[in-house]
């Protein structure tokens, strides 16, 4: 998040999309919904389906799938037509506005109800609520992100929000709502193929010569790994021969699960380490026990970049041992030692090699996290980014163009599937369904259907159901309700035995490698 | 600011002006007892509990919901304001089945408190319990009604602070009760149990159901984390007793990102953590079954294929999953043990899955 999440209570208005709020990050919600119901903020909510926030918004507004950039574009179209937007913020923070510009102009709200669905008057009411704001906050998430095109999206949403001067102030900014407890401290860390912890890349010498000297070694790799989806690809292809997987379940989360299990079967050597035997786990030659959050020191830092301790509470079951030690175990006896006495002493090495995290020690954050970046042990961290000036000098406007989706639906697969999470869910499963109370509020798989597509098919609230795609099958329970949309089921990825994953499609954005997991066709018939 | 001063008990206070008589006296450290009252809730002034005498009024009035004014002067403790106290918790005692002996929350009760700090020895009026029947509707949230003093504190955290808008205040007089649309029970209603009301009860009207019978409030071992699910990272208590989680909970005080706030999955999700399937030992494939193995068995193995793999194929035939599960700390090794130990870059997670 370029801002944060108690600023959000006090934004003007707030612009929702992608992001089913209340239910994926309730506590967020309820965030929204005061800033609504206590300061009269009026809140626009952008989404296929009929979110629970759509019952606080000020306006609701139901793209087709996969339309985001041309409604996104049109509101840009909307506010330059209108001159709403930010002229002195555009001209001395900015820069590429001319070509922003040019880009929108064929983006009328016309067009874009054509494209959309939205109805141009619903479109040019967004985008005057919006612009008129003092302060405008944008909060998105796995809806804007999940697609082919999710990179484009996301530019879309910041020449938005640099249009109106709503990104380096207080209460607005371009939010994302990052999905899992640590994902933000797993990118911050390195975790990914392409750079080191903090976002140094690991293709610039002076960085790999500092991280060497820091690690002890003599050189270290400098082309970019392999992303998630890569390496699947790379293990089908007899490229990839050893994985070592930690804390994930592949198996269930990643598209197209055929080709995940294929090519996980391939490979010479799989370790898995986890908390529970996991569907990837079984298939690992190796199984290594975890420990979970409950059993651990460390921190984990949230989707406002707040680096936050996690204590141990009790002793991991049986033999099972903090995943940190594991590594250093195995790292000693590949020939290079690791040894620290607490996850304390690895928080020094980090802040020593990783300029944004260079203020945070556990004394300081005993109490109340701290957001990076906080670069020394006197900065007080950083609530809202890019104030003054953009991390690049100016912010740079990206103009995208509306491409139509890799699968739309046809006679065959009539209608859209969107998938996700559910209130009482959570990723893989693993966890919350072990859980007595959760299971009990949402024991099984259920298929969002509208009503009028329910009695198109003949199916009634509560009736099993197949939705089949080009790549597999699934069976489900139906809910029939206003949630859904007339053309669009939705389907959560939480089941292994009705995995959603078996639809969709492996197509990726060819940026940043995500799959399209919002929208591919399927067909849903009575079971 | 602007600020105002009074006095209080004979201490000369200077506070905040638009602050409440209650604040003034927290802020001077002088306890005046509270019931409806809670920090993190607007205030209603409902159950009179707070009540002060103010020099020039003839009424005497609750302290959580007056402003301070320049030159008042206030009396926490004098024998009327005492017997209104007294009186407030002899009807809420008489009102329903506080039956200290047999209640959940026995130890962490506020009415419980309230009558040993008023030096309340017995029931005064003859006890009417309204004799609701428990909702054990869901696995969850129990509630019993009987244990209720209409504070309204549950309807608040719920209107206002999370805004579920899921209960109410329902019928009227001596039938009024805290009920969902319909007086469905929780399991049947709009509920989404983030168990906000659970947090603020101050009786044993509202109890985390999976917690019951397994530790007194006063066994708990309370340890300060942060959630596990989304990316909130809110601030919770895992509570701990004889090395289990029995419950967890959470603290306004604690600030910054969730003010104490939590979902149904942060609150009651953590069944897994003692979960009879947990993995207990490494485990070693055999054709196609697993056979437990000991740390050093099942290390070596990994050490030696993936030497081998590294040897034969070269470093990038190796690829690894570090998880948004673990903390920073793990995340850092895994990658450091990629890139320093194997010596490739071939290291991801599933950021965008």
């Amino acid at each position: 998040m370029t801002n944060s999440i108690s600023e959000i209570e006090r934004a003007d208005v707030i612009l929702v999309t992608g992001s089913n709020t209340t239910e994926m990050h309730p506590v967020i919600g309820s965030f929204v919904k005061r800033a609504v119901r206590q300061r009269g903020a009026k809140l626009i909510v952008v989404d296929p389906r009929r979110i629970p926030l759509v019952n606080y918004a000020d306006l609701w507004l139901a793209p087709k799938p996969g339309t985001d950039i041309a409604w996104i574009n049109g509101m840009i179209h909307v506010i330059l037509e209108e001159g709403l937007e930010d002229k002195q913020y555009i001209q001395e923070r900015t820069e590429g506005f001319e070509a922003l510009k040019e880009c929108v102009e064929a983006y009328t709200p016309e067009r874009v109800e054509k494209i959309t669905g939205i109805p141009s008057e619903l479109l040019i009411e967004a985008a005057r609520i919006y612009a008129k704001a003092p302060a405008a906050s944008i909060l998105y998430a796995m809806g804007i992100t999940q697609h082919t095109k999710g990179t484009d999206n996301v530019k879309a949403l910041a020449n938005l929000a640099m249009c109106c001067g709503n990104v380096g102030i207080a209460n607005a900014g371009v939010n994302p709502l990052r999905g899992q407890n640590n994902v933000q401290g797993a990118c911050d860390m390195g975790g990914l193929p392409n750079v080191f912890s903090g976002y140094q890349p690991v293709g610039d010498p002076q960085v790999r010569e500092k991280m060497a000297k820091a690690w002890g070694v003599s050189r270290l790799p400098e082309g970019p790994g392999l992303t998630l989806m890569e390496m699947i690809q790379g293990a089908l292809d007899g490229k990839i021969k050893g994985m070592f997987i930690m804390g994930e379940n592949p198996m269930i989360s990643d598209p197209d699960l055929h080709h995940v299990e294929e090519a996980l079967r391939r490979l010479d050597f799989l370790v898995v380490q986890d908390i529970f035997l996991t569907e990837t786990g079984r298939l690992a030659h190796v199984v290594l026990p975890g420990a979970s959050f409950a059993e651990k020191d460390g921190t984990f830092t949230n989707t406002e970049r707040r680096v936050q301790r996690v204590r141990k509470a009790v002793d991991p079951p049986g033999q099972a041992r903090q995943d940190w030690e594991i590594i250093c175990d195995l790292s000693s006896r590949m020939g290079m030692a690791m040894s620290y006495e607490s996850p304390e002493e690895i928080m020094e090495e980090i802040r020593a090699v990783t300029p944004s995290y260079g203020g945070i020690t556990y004394s300081r954050i005993e109490k109340v996290g701290l957001q990076w970046p906080c670069p020394t042990l006197d900065h007080p961290g950083t609530p809202f980014l890019h104030k003054d000036r953009f991390t690049r000098g100016r912010g740079l406007f990206h103009p995208v163009e509306y491409r139509p989706e890799p699968e739309e639906p046809d006679e065959e697969f009539p209608l859209y599937l969107s998938t996700g999470r559910i209130l009482y869910h959570y990723h893989g499963g693993s966890m919350t369904r072990r859980s007595v109370g959760l299971v009990e509020r949402a024991p099984a798989c259920e298929v969002e259907i509208s009503p009028e597509d329910a009695e198109k098919l003949g199916i009634g609230d509560g009736n099993r159901v197949r939705i089949r795609s080009r790549r597999g099958q699934i069976e489900a329970v139906a809910r029939v309700t206003d949630k859904a949309v007339e053309g669009t089921v939705f389907v959560p990825f939480h089941f292994a035995e009705a995995a959603a994953n078996l639809l969709t499609h492996s197509h990726l954005d060819p940026i940043s490698k995500i799959p399209g997991y919002k929208v591919c066709a399927v067909r849903v018939e009575p079971a | 600011m602007d600020t105002v001063r009074l006095v209080i008990d004979g201490k000369e206070v200077t506070t905040a002006a638009g602050n409440t008589i209650l604040m003034a006296a927290r802020q001077a450290k002088i306890h005046i007892p509270t019931l409806c009252y809670h920090p993190r809730l607007p205030v209603s002034g409902a159950c009179r509990v707070c009540v002060v005498e103010v020099e020039g009024r003839p009424a005497l009035v609750a302290s959580c919901a007056m402003p301070v004014a320049e030159g008042m002067v206030v009396h926490t403790k004098t024998e009327r304001v005492l017997r209104a106290r007294r009186l407030v918790v002899d009807l809420l005692l008489a009102s329903g089945d506080h039956n200290c002996l047999l209640c959940q929350s026995n130890g962490s009760c506020e009415l419980q408190d309230l009558a040993y700090e008023l030096g309340i020895e017995s029931f005064r009026f003859p006890v009417d319990s309204p004799g609701y029947p428990k909702d054990t509707s869901n696995a969850m949230i129990e509630r019993d009604l009987n244990k209720c003093i209409l504070c309204g504190r549950c309807v608040r955290a719920c209107n206002e602070v999370q805004v579920n808008e899921v209960i109410d205040f329902g019928y009227r007089g001596g039938k009024a009760k805290i009920v969902t649309a319909w007086d469905l029970p929780y399991g049947e209603s709009e509920c989404v149990f983030c168990g906000e009301c659970v947090s603020v009860c101050p009786t044993g009207a509202l109890t985390e159901r999976q917690a019951k019978f397994k530790a007194r409030p006063w066994k708990l071992q309370k340890v300060r984390t942060t959630c596990a699910y989304c990316g909130v990272g809110c601030q919770l208590e895992l509570n701990v007793a004889e090395g289990q989680v029995v419950k967890v909970t959470s603290d306004y005080r604690y600030g910054p990102p969730n003010f104490g706030s939590l979902c149904v999955k942060g609150r009651f999700g953590y069944d897994f953590i003692h979960h009879p399937e947990r993995l207990k030992t490494p485990l070693v494939r055999e054709k196609d079954s697993f056979r437990e193995a000991s740390w050093d068995e099942a290390l070596e193995l990994v050490a030696k294929k993936f030497s081998e793999i590294r040897s034969r194929y070269g470093a990038d035939a190796l690829a690894g999953l570090t998880s948004a599960k673990c903390t920073n700390e793990e995340n850092y090794l895994f990658q450091k043990f990629f890139r320093a130990v194997l010596g490739t870059n071939n290291v991801d997670h599933c950021a965008r899955l």
